[in-house]
């Protein structure tokens, strides 16, 4: 039982309840929020993947991929909660 | 010996927060229970970085754990107003409908 | 089980996995993001523990704080529309139980194919560890992660802040004209907590830039702590975007790019490839790139929690253009 097998287990456990709540979820702020578990679970599998036995020092090229991944990941919610915000403000004008 | 005081310190804390959390869990409202986990995770809080901070290498180290310690403190007291104050407000309106 | 370590690590996944499920199936939308929240900082915790430390404070500032700031923003605005619209989130028909139990089996069956792959791959095998200490020395940076992200790796970095970029320019044509819920009052206490931490976060974001050369840190933890100055801004009412305020908000969104572009250019024009820094200057051509690309990022989020672009527009009508 090391560190790497545990929370790749984490990680993959973690991806595979995102995509339960992406596909099931009716609510749409919490689809976004599945599919922002999904991309913390892939996450998990490339830092694990960066890890090494303590005395050596982790791969950084993973560690930058994942930075990046976070980066690309929030400015895809805002666009996707923008649009759930004008999407649910046009419902409400087309109901009044 | 040091590293004795600074364990029991730690343990200490972690005793408060348990506390804190088991308060959480237990009390009735949402006041209690916002009075549990204020005054035992501060406690604790203090405790844990004292610990930490006996076990700390440089005094540089001590200092951004003072730092940490100062804002974290500040910060969970502001959030516990902002709760309670929600939680009256909305009470308060609750109760005129 | 030698290590009382594991133990820890045990707990601590099983703590992750059980808020993962407990914040997608939570009713209440608000216990939700909650969770969310509390989610990422655990799995910013594990990532500590998997020794990548730059990746858990980019996930505690930018993936769960500014990412929580935003749902929040969200769920705040979808309950001002509701209150005044009959509309309900339950509105909707319930997913029938058979298509829930298909959909589950399949992801199941994934994750399950997933796990058995990551099961049989070879475990710590040979990463770019090797050739990135080896060409560490001609980075210009003591830091290995840093190293990669704006030297070796810089192509991906600059189309990340082209991301960013983007996804301002999206946000603003698509929240054109839309009315804003009114924000909370949030009370004196709020007030000076705000004014207490303001000189702190500045300083502290700087710090992170200042010290990703050498240790973790860098532009992204930077920019995220210092786009929180932004949110207190927002959030306490000092600072009210106007109309007036748009050119300057779009030269800070472009600042990162721009430099970042014409660094790559200019070394390029000395008849090197792109991003094949000098060696004397890389230290200084690096931390002015970092440096600008922090503005543009804090700048970034700050509005992608505002939203809306500031224009001049009657207090809940719509502007027709």
């Amino acid at each position: 039982m090391t560190p790497d097998l545990i929370y790749g287990l984490t990680g993959m456990a973690v991806f595979g309840i995102g995509l339960v709540g992406a596909l099931c979820a009716q609510d749409r702020l919490r689809r976004v929020l599945a599919l922002k578990l999904c991309s913390v679970g892939a996450a998990f599998v490339l830092v694990v993947g960066a890890w090494r036995e303590p005395p050596g020092a982790p791969d950084p090229v993973p560690h930058a991929l994942v930075i990046t991944g976070i980066v690309v990941m929030v400015s895809a919610t805002a666009v996707a909660l923008a649009l759930i915000r004008r999407l649910q403000t046009l419902e409400a004008e087309d109901d009044a | 010996m040091l590293e004795i005081v600074a364990a029991s310190l730690i343990a200490a804390g972690t005793i408060f927060f348990v506390a804190g959390t088991v308060g959480l869990l237990r009390f009735p409202d949402i006041f209690c229970r916002l009075h549990a986990l204020t005054k035992a995770d501060g406690l604790g809080l203090a405790l844990i970085a004292l610990g930490v901070a006996i076990l700390a290498a440089t005094p540089g180290a001590v200092f951004r754990i003072a730092i940490i310690w100062f804002f974290v403190a500040v910060a969970s007291a502001t959030c516990s107003h902002l709760i309670a104050r929600y939680a009256r407000q909305s009470g308060a309106r609750g109760q005129h409908d | 089980m030698t290590d009382p370590l594991v133990i820890f690590d045990l707990l601590l996944a099983l703590g992750i996995v059980a808020l993962a499920i407990a914040s997608l199936s939570v009713r209440d939308r608000f216990a939700m993001i909650v969770l969310f929240i509390v989610f990422g900082l655990f799995s910013a915790l594990a990532w500590v523990r998997l020794s990548a430390p730059d990746v858990a404070l980019a996930e505690a500032a930018i993936g769960t704080g500014v990412t929580g700031a935003l749902l929040l923003k969200t769920l705040h605005h979808l309950r001002f529309v509701e209150s005044r619209t009959a509309i309900t989130e339950a509105a909707c028909a319930p997913v029938p139980l058979g298509v829930l139990l298909a959909n589950a089996a399949f992801c199941g069956l994934i994750t399950l194919g997933l796990a058995v792959a990551f099961l049989g791959a070879p475990s710590a095998g040979p990463g770019f560890d090797a050739l990135v200490a080896e060409a560490m020395p001609a980075s210009g940076v003591d830091h290995p992660v840093t190293g990669v992200l704006l030297n070796f790796r810089a192509y991906d970095t600059l189309m990340e802040v082209v991301v960013l970029l983007a996804a301002v320019i999206a946000v603003w044509q698509i929240e054109r004209g839309l009315s804003d819920a009114p924000a909370p009052a949030m009370g004196e206490v709020w007030q000076g907590f705000a004014r207490l931490v303001l000189p702190a976060i500045v300083v502290i974001g700087t710090y992170l830039l200042w010290v990703g050369a050498e240790a973790p840190g860098g532009a992204f933890q930077g920019g995220a702590v210092l786009a929180a100055v932004g949110l207190l801004l927002l959030l306490t009412r000092a600072y009210v975007p106007r109309p007036e305020h748009r050119g300057i908000a779009r030269g800070a969104f472009v600042l990162g790019t721009g430099t970042f572009a014409l660094v790559a250019l200019m070394v390029a024009g000395g008849g090197r490839v792109a991003f094949e820094y000098p060696l004397d200057h890389a230290k200084t051509l690096i931390l002015l790139i970092e440096g600008m690309v922090t503005i543009s990022i804090a700048v970034t989020l700050a509005a992608l929690f505002h939203g809306r672009e500031p224009v001049a527009l009657p207090k809940g009508g719509r502007d027709d253009t």
